[in-house]
């Protein structure tokens, strides 16, 4: 039997979670195929059916389904579900959402944030906030999965799978949407960035997390921060990385002003290189930086600014 | 109407786990232990709707060996009115954990359920969404904002992209996020007079679950180590190195 993997998506774009989900299925040996459900959200089921290993996308066009609800989510997958061998979703904070409540109707344990396929049944997953890897085995049956997508790489190549319609069952209407605070940016967003700047308490107030926007503006780069930055209340919630906030693994990963508490190296340590600006020589960041600058950010960020001006950044 | 906090007991936010060396989990002997950090503000919050008049009592739930019966008793400490000790020395899993619950919700009727968004033990972010389900109750995960109405709970969510905000009819299940508020110090004298409120024994099978494991856990190991790498003098001199050496700008 085949998989089915849950499209990540705002009706508009699909979004890089969903290709790196099917990666992790790739690796399961089933067919795949591709669940986009919304609000119309044709051209997301469009590009959807260009990526590489897809079989076939399942459209399910739903005012109900516009906001990735949990309990419309779970009435749809649930439905879709005796066709199926495994289910996956991204850990998105729509995945976590919506998937354990699918796997409670299946009577079947969910496999929260794998990390790698062992085999179809056998996964690695982060425990105790990445201090552990656990691998796990799931019992015969529906496997019920999300995907930690920073583990996985986007399978390369196009595809042409066909889109299917499938009916949306009617909403239980128990909950409905009421409305969204975004935050607005030009900038990447977080969990795609190839490259993130990040600040901790070191910046001292939210005005100054416009020096690290700088530099994000020449390195096409996403702003971070701490916990401890956001608790300060410097910048907002959704800027967070770290167990607590966003898990993230670029290419390059800058942590200014951040002294690196366990929980922040959770959301960032598996990035590829890590450098540490602070002015404090024995902050436990340096322990795991590739490259680290003992300075001080507001000498060393407008330096490192000018000095990318002059390489034509 | 009433509000039920199922809380877990889990090793102390602060302490620095270790492997065992036979791969079989990490070591508890002699660790600390503590309220998972997510179930403290949800505690926080029902003691707040008490407070505010929009719930009438606070019921403490733990299912874990005989020891959770401390996590309880802190609970209570806070201001929670009463517990309910559900007796497991295995390991529980959030589906187990979940069907449990859904016993206790029929028993006790409770018109909202607040908890934390995951343990941070084993991270696994299902119980509150998975008794949801099972109830056939409406959920609002990571809980930033919750605001009580008439036979309706108003959510403010944290999302990848911001806030979001549902509303879900009552009864409900709500997991808290971080930012929901900031959990109070139990004083002393509410420590003892904590030592007095009751706390109610069950078993799993009370409530007619079977608290079997059916993930099987084949090992835990140490995550792969990073280790430290140069120090650069100046700015320019990382930016060299990012440029040329390391080749990601």
């Amino acid at each position: 039997m085949a998989s089915l993997v849950i499209a990540e998506h705002d009706n508009a774009a699909l979004k890089d979670a969903t290709a790196k989900t099917v990666a992790a299925a790739v690796q399961l040996g089933a067919p795949i195929h591709l669940l986009v459900a919304g609000h119309q959200c044709a051209g997301v089921a469009e590009a959807a059916s260009r990526l590489a290993g897809i079989e076939k996308v399942l459209l399910a066009d739903s005012p109900a389904l516009a906001k990735m609800v949990a309990e419309p989510m779970e009435q749809l997958i649930v439905g879709l579900a005796p066709a199926y061998d495994a289910i996956l979703a991204p850990a998105t904070t729509n995945g976590k959402n919506y998937m354990p409540r699918v796997a409670a109707r299946l009577d079947v344990p969910q496999v929260s944030e794998i990390i790698a396929v062992e085999s179809p049944d056998t996964f690695r997953r982060p425990i105790y906030a990445g201090n552990a890897i656990q691998t796990v085995q799931a019992p015969a049956g529906k496997k019920v999965i999300t995907v930690r997508t920073t583990a996985f790489k986007p399978k390369d190549g196009t595809g042409s799978a066909l889109v299917e319609k499938v009916d949306a069952p009617p909403d239980p209407g128990i909950s409905t949407f009421v409305g969204e605070e975004l935050s607005k940016s030009e900038r990447p967003e977080l969990t795609s960035a190839r490259i993130i700047i990040s600040g901790g308490r070191g910046l001292q107030s939210g005005e100054n997390f416009h020096l690290l926007e700088k530099i994000a503006d020449k390195l096409h780069a996403a702003v971070g921060a701490s916990r401890a930055a956001v608790d300060a209340g410097f910048v907002p919630n959704d800027y967070q990385v770290g167990q607590t906030g966003k898990v993230v693994a670029p290419d390059l990963y800058i942590a200014v002003g951040i002294s690196g508490a366990i929980q922040h190296l959770a959301g960032m340590k598996d990035s590829k290189v890590i450098v540490a600006i602070n002015k404090d020589e024995d902050s436990p960041i340096f322990q795991i930086a590739d490259y680290g600058l003992v300075a001080d950010l507001f000498k060393a960020i407008p330096e490192m600014e000018q000095e990318l001006t002059r390489l034509g950044y | 109407m009433k509000v039920l906090v199922p809380v877990k007991r889990v090793i102390d936010f602060n302490v620095k786990v270790r492997v065992k060396a036979d791969q079989t989990g990490v070591d508890l002997a002699n660790v600390k232990m503590s309220m998972n950090p997510f179930d403290e503000i949800a505690v926080e919050e029902a003691l707040r709707l008490r407070e505010k008049g929009k719930a009438t009592e606070v019921i403490v739930v733990s299912i874990g060996p005989q020891a959770a019966q401390e996590t309880i008793r802190t609970a209570l400490a806070m201001g929670a009115d009463r517990g309910i000790l559900v007796k497991a020395d295995a390991d529980v899993e959030p589906l187990a954990v979940a069907k449990i619950l859904k016993g206790v919700c029929e028993a006790e009727q409770p018109g909202l359920v607040i908890l934390g968004k995951q343990a941070i033990d084993d991270d696994s972010n299902q119980t509150g969404q998975m008794l949801a389900a099972l109830l056939g109750w409406p959920q609002g995960t990571f809980a930033h904002k919750i605001e009580p109405g008439d036979g309706v709970v108003r959510v403010e969510r944290e999302i990848d992209g911001g806030l979001q905000t549902v509303e879900l009819k009552l009864p409900a299940v709500v997991t808290t996020d971080l930012r929901l508020n900031e959990p109070r110090y139990a004083s002393l004298p509410n420590i003892m007079k904590a030592k007095k409120k009751p706390i109610a024994e069950k078993t799993p099978a009370d409530y007619g679950v079977d608290a079997t494991p059916r993930l099987k856990v084949l090992k835990v190991s140490e995550p792969p180590k990073r280790v430290a790498g140069v120090k650069v003098k100046t700015a320019a001199e990382l930016i060299d190195k990012l440029k040329n050496e390391a080749g990601v700008i």
